[in-house]
């Protein structure tokens, strides 16, 4: 297979690139959302939705993609300590933006032990909860081929995408305050290349295409697995986040806990939604009405004058001519 | 004297004609323009990143990543400072009696009609009220605030932890916001008022309208204790 510049979104990532030049076709016109911006314009036209499908049951743990990931990147994630686990980094750094995490699995039903290894990064939801968190106008933005990429100059380090993703994905550099996660190579995809993970992949247990192609290509995948023994074998594509451009397929589709804890049913946190629902816009009209309010009240009603009786009647208090008290007060 | 039941310690008679009464020391004042100067900064830098309508506010700060690692800086300033303030203005706004007549009776306080009241010391409900709703929301700001500040915090909490903080450290803004509107309103609207915390004196006939067992207890006339 060849990469055709004419297309819109490339269809594979083992193609090599084109010799020609090749103009960049990820614009300001393919964008479908765009954080804290609600009157975003439509897309100028609909691209071809992609997706890198991530297979577990072909994955040898080479981390090829990991190293493939900070290559492309030009990040160098930090040497840590071996404590005695292959997982290194051992969690997503802001300079890491993809990690294998194993798992050790004991099946209870065939006494096996397996080893189930999982590459943990971005699932560039079709619903993004960090979207949706973030405060800064186009910090964080959804392109119409499912990519969602995080636009730096316009990220102010907050760390509210952190509480708006349901898988834990982004991480805030301490040296910049910027936030970084997997772009799902948006600047390769944009001049017609699959991502260098998967273009990395030995065993091609991670393959890119279409979203359609994908989907196609992890049910035959499905089919496989369970014509050998796994009856449970199937697709996690997270509905409740609206499905999502990275997807897996999974042995024990019914239990993907079982993969470092990959969340059962991932959606965007009822938190999240009542934070940046009911909580913006009531508040808001709250605080207005307030504040109008009372400026209009201010205006248009009599304020609490003290009078001169007022001041008499102190001066004879203080000169010691104490008037009576009030009969209230006796109690 | 005896024992001070509706008074501070520094209120006193400052000038007899015609009166003038201290209510608030300079320590006091200072203290309390930080305090209000922080909030404001706080409500202004906090309202930018709450509703993408107000991310311009963040152009008052320098950018939104200087609005981002400021907002907290001045919410711990606001801390200390309203701290000092609350040690300095508790004990008085401890609830009284009069405080539910006062309450019960909130229609005539809205029409300025004062002789309905009971004579009341150097704080009315009202005031307590925004004391108070005042104390609490700046502890539980601080308190999720510091759960959300990613720059130093950004591991203290778990993520469902931080979600929850971060809406409570909205709602608790929104809240903290009316208070304090209320506050200035009724700081405006009962003329004379403003100037305890500018002069640091408010008149003898504010006094005696408003706070008249506080006027009397510092012009000394009740030295034997008050009546109850
Ligand atoms: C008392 C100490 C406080 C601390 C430590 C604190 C800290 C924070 C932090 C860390 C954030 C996240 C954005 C950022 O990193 O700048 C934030 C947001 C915010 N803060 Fe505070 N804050 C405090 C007090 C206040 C006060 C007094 C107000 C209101 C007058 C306020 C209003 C807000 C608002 C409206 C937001 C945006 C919330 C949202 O986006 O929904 N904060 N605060
Ligand atoms: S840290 Fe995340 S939520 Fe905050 S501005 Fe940057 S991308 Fe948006
Ligand atoms: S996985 Fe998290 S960071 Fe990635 S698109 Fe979904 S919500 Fe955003």
């Amino acid at each position: 297979m060849t990469t055709d510049p004419n297309l819109d979104s490339p269809r594979t990532a083992v193609s090599n690139p084109p010799v020609q030049p090749t103009r960049a076709n990820l614009g300001p016109g393919d964008l479908i959302r765009s954080s804290a911006t609600p009157d975003l314009p439509p897309p100028t036209r609909q691209l071809t939705p992609v997706a890198k499908l991530i297979d577990v049951s072909k994955c040898i743990g080479c981390k090829a993609c990991q190293s493939a990931c900070a290559e492309w990147n030009d990040t160098y994630p930090e040497v840590e300590e071996n404590v005695g686990i292959y997982e290194n980094p051992h969690d997503l750094t802001p300079d890491m933006f993809t990690l294998m995490r194993f798992s050790e699995y004991e099946n209870p039903q065939t006494g096996d032990f397996e080893w189930l290894i999982r590459k943990d990064g971005c699932m560039h939801c079709a619903d993004p909860g960090c979207l949706k968190a973030c405060p800064a106008p186009g910090a964080i933005v959804q392109y119409s081929n499912g990519i969602v990429d995080f636009i730096h100059e316009n990220c102010i380090g907050c760390g509210y995408c952190v509480t708006g993703c349901p898988f834990d994905i982004p991480r805030i550099s301490k040296t910049d305050h910027l936030a970084y996660k997997c772009t799902l190579c948006s600047d390769r995809v944009a001049v017609g290349q699959g991502p260098a993970c998967a273009k990395a992949c030995p065993t091609q247990a991670i393959v890119f295409g279409t979203k359609e192609d994908m989907l196609a290509h992890a049910e035959t995948r499905v089919e496989d697995l369970k014509s050998r023994g796994y009856d449970n074998a199937g697709i996690y594509d997270p509905q409740g986040v609206g499905g999502a451009h990275v997807f897996y397929v999974l042995h024990h589709a019914d239990q993907p806990a079982l993969y470092s804890g990959l969340p059962e049913e991932p959606r965007i946190s009822s938190v999240v939604e009542g934070w940046k629902g009911p909580t913006k816009a009531l508040g808001l009209a709250a605080i207005g009405v307030a504040a109008v309010g009372s400026v209009l009240h201010g205006l248009m009603t009599r304020a609490n004058k003290v009078s001169a009786e007022d001041e008499t009647q102190a001066e004879q208090l203080v000169e010691g001519r104490e008037p009576p008290l009030r009969p209230e007060t006796e109690v | 004297m005896a024992r001070r039941m509706f008074s501070a310690a520094g209120d006193h008679i400052e000038s007899r004609q015609p009166v003038t009464v201290s209510r608030y020391r300079g320590f006091t004042r200072v203290n309390h323009w930080v305090t209000a100067a922080s909030l404001i900064a706080l409500l202004l830098s906090g309202l930018a990143l709450f509703h993408p309508s107000l991310y311009f506010l963040t152009g008052l700060f320098g950018g939104g990543q200087a609005t981002r690692w400021l907002h907290p800086f001045v919410g711990v300033l606001l801390f200390f400072s309203f701290l000092l303030l609350f040690l300095q203005m508790w004990r008085l706004n401890l609830p009284r009696p009069e405080d539910r007549t006062w309450v019960s009776q909130i229609g005539d306080v809205v029409r300025g009609d004062e002789e309905k009241l009971p004579e009341l010391g150097k704080y009315n409900a009202g005031q307590k009220f925004v004391f108070w709703a005042m104390t609490v929301l700046i502890l539980v700001l601080i308190v999720t605030g510091v759960m959300i500040w990613e720059q130093f915090f950004g591991n203290l909490v778990s993520i469902q932890v931080r979600r929850w903080a971060v809406l409570i450290h909205s709602v608790s803004a929104v809240a903290i916001i009316l208070t304090f509107i209320l506050h200035v309103y009724a700081a405006f609207w009962t003329r004379g008022t403003l100037r305890a915390m500018t002069r640091g004196s408010v008149t003898g006939g504010w006094a005696w309208r408003h706070h008249r067992k506080w006027l009397r207890e510092v012009a000394g006339r009740r030295e034997g204790g008050p009546a109850e």
